[in-house]
């Protein structure tokens, strides 16, 4: 048991060097939600009320890119290079793989949630998180369950080419939405439908929560809920369908 | 070393739903022996060496590798065997240097990595990255890769494709040094003259099926038969089939010349891969 853990250790150094050596990844993974930020931020200057609502909702949207986009992209990507049938064939337990690149996703979001709460602090006129015990563990949960999706979608992605077409087919009309129906009062019942039963918006509600508005995880049981099966579908998609090579040309 | 083989295959089958890629194919592979599997695209040599290898269940039939059953995938069976595949890749921002180091932490006795590098030509490239190296240094690092935690049984998914002349001479040595070691190794290759450089034992593979095994001298290939040919002084094509291409130019030109003539059209070929087959199947 101890070896699987010095393995996944191993593995999630190589994550976090790899990460920080590709320049693209580091971008559109890391610095594009804090870019939506410092704009939103901009645009709606000394306006809190709207700044209540961005913090969170930008805090949601790292979630989904550091876990879901990123690894989207990246199974895809080693999948189709032959880095994945490669590791396959090494002596290194599944497990021991998994746990550090998802050990190394979470990193990211991580480091992008705790870069939210200081400029929420610092610049937008929120202060520290009421609930930071509730916010750590909806980042948790955000994790577990966009991590899982994004696995589950590299499935779908037959090629390295059209990955950024179908992530951001999904990726897009999710994030407008969610932001749409949790900065609206007067959305039409049907997107909030919608929107209830995708992950992101209750993630933001609850975020929004523990940073803002100060309420407890007791009080987002529904959003608990639709999180949680979206976790367990993803998870079992994950599992069940997962390559280890390349379906190009198959 | 004991003295069981390093592979055992019986009555090998793989279907991929209608197609059967492998149709009942026995193989054994002594501890020590180089044994090639020689055939063209799509015989179902990589099939039966990823079946070998863990990546692929079998069908039917009984495969041994080192004593363990591949499709288990056991951690120990994978940290003794080393593994060159024919598409393998590898992150595009790792150095070789740190490539092969992250490799050999698997093993419990992986080789000097320094050493390695050097083995494998990429003493020069150890420390670019990976995206910026040539296809061949890339299939070295391949190599590299597959050596560095120093297995008892290698696997070479044709090795050599797509390398200049050189570049597979220098493979050659290496294999030959691995063996010179006591390494068993299985080869796949569509190269004629790559299984008779290399292998011990060459199985001739085609349709899922072995045609013939044994020492690449004993199955007749290329025993004989440089093929000469040219046009005659009434413009018919001369064939001619000899071991010693050399006096049989010199006497064919030197005849020519005498006369005043050319030979219109000379060429000596080697027998192809497709000659054995036919030779193969026409026996049988």
């Amino acid at each position: 048991m101890p070896e699987q853990i010095v393995l996944g250790w191993r593995q999630y150094r190589l994550e976090r060097r790899m990460f920080w050596r590709n320049p693209s990844a580091a971008f559109f993974n890391f610095l594009l939600p804090l870019l939506f930020l410092a704009a939103g931020g901009a645009i709606l200057s000394g306006n809190q009320k709207d700044l209540d609502k961005l913090v969170p909702s930008i805090a949601g949207l790292s979630v989904m890119t550091t876990t879901f986009t990123a690894l989207a992209y990246n199974i895809v990507y080693l999948r189709e290079r032959g880095v994945l049938k490669r590791i396959r064939g090494a002596p290194l337990p599944t497990g021991s793989y998994f746990a550090g690149v998802a050990a190394s996703a979470f990193t990211n979001t991580a480091l992008q949630i705790a870069i939210v709460v200081l400029a929420g602090r610092s610049l937008f006129g929120i202060g520290w998180p009421p609930e930071p015990l509730s916010l750590v563990a909806w980042v948790v949960i955000g994790v577990v369950a966009f991590a899982a999706l994004g696995v589950a979608f590299a499935h779908a992605i037959p090629n390295f080419e059209s990955t950024a077409a179908y992530v951001n087919a999904v990726f897009l009309p999710v994030v407008f939405l969610s932001f749409f129906v949790f900065d609206s009062t007067s959305a039409p019942a049907f997107l909030k439908t919608i929107a209830d039963a995708l992950p992101l918006l209750p993630l933001i509600e609850g975020l929004s929560g523990a940073m803002v508005t100060g309420t407890e995880l007791g009080e987002h049981l529904d959003g608990l809920a639709v999180i949680a099966l979206w976790a367990a579908i993803g998870t079992y998609l994950a599992v069940r369908g997962f390559s280890w090579e390349r379906t190009e040309g198959r | 070393m004991s003295a069981t083989p390093a592979i055992e295959v019986g009555g090998l089958s793989k279907r991929y739903g209608e197609y059967e890629a492998v149709r009942g194919i026995n193989i054994a592979v002594a501890r020590g022996e180089v044994f090639g599997l020689l055939g063209p695209n799509g015989a179902g040599k990589t099939t039966t060496v990823e079946i070998l290898e863990g990546y692929r269940t079998r069908s039917g039939g009984e495969v041994t590798v080192l004593g363990h059953d591949p499709a288990v995938r056991s951690l120990e069976l994978r940290r003794r065997i080393g593994i060159v595949l024919q598409a393998g890749g590898i992150y595009p921002h790792i150095t070789p240097r740190e490539a092969l180091t992250y490799w050999a932490g698997f093993y419990p006795h992986p080789r000097n990595v320094g050493e390695v590098l050097d083995l494998a030509g990429l003493g020069g490239q150890a420390d670019t990255r990976t995206r910026r190296l040539s296809g061949g240094q890339l299939r070295r690092l391949d190599l590299a890769m597959a050596l560095v935690g120093d297995p008892e049984l290698i696997f070479l998914d044709e090795p050599t494709t797509g390398f200049d002349p050189e570049a597979r001479r220098a493979a050659w040595e290496t294999i030959r040094s691995l063996r010179d070691l006591g390494k068993t190794i299985l080869l796949t290759t569509h190269y004629l003259e790559e299984a008779q450089a290399l292998a011990d034992r060459v199985a001739i593979v085609k349709d899922g099926r072995i045609l013939a095994d044994g020492p690449p001298r004993e199955l007749g290939v290329g025993a004989a038969h440089y093929r000469v040919a040219y046009r005659g002084a009434g413009g018919e094509l001369v064939e001619r089939e000899t071991d010693d291409p050399t006096t049989l130019l010199h006497e064919l030109t030197g005849e020519a010349l005498a006369r005043g003539e050319r030979l219109q059209e000379l060429s000596v070929a080697r027998p192809t891969l497709e000659d054995v087959y036919l030779e193969l199947t026409s026996d049988a």
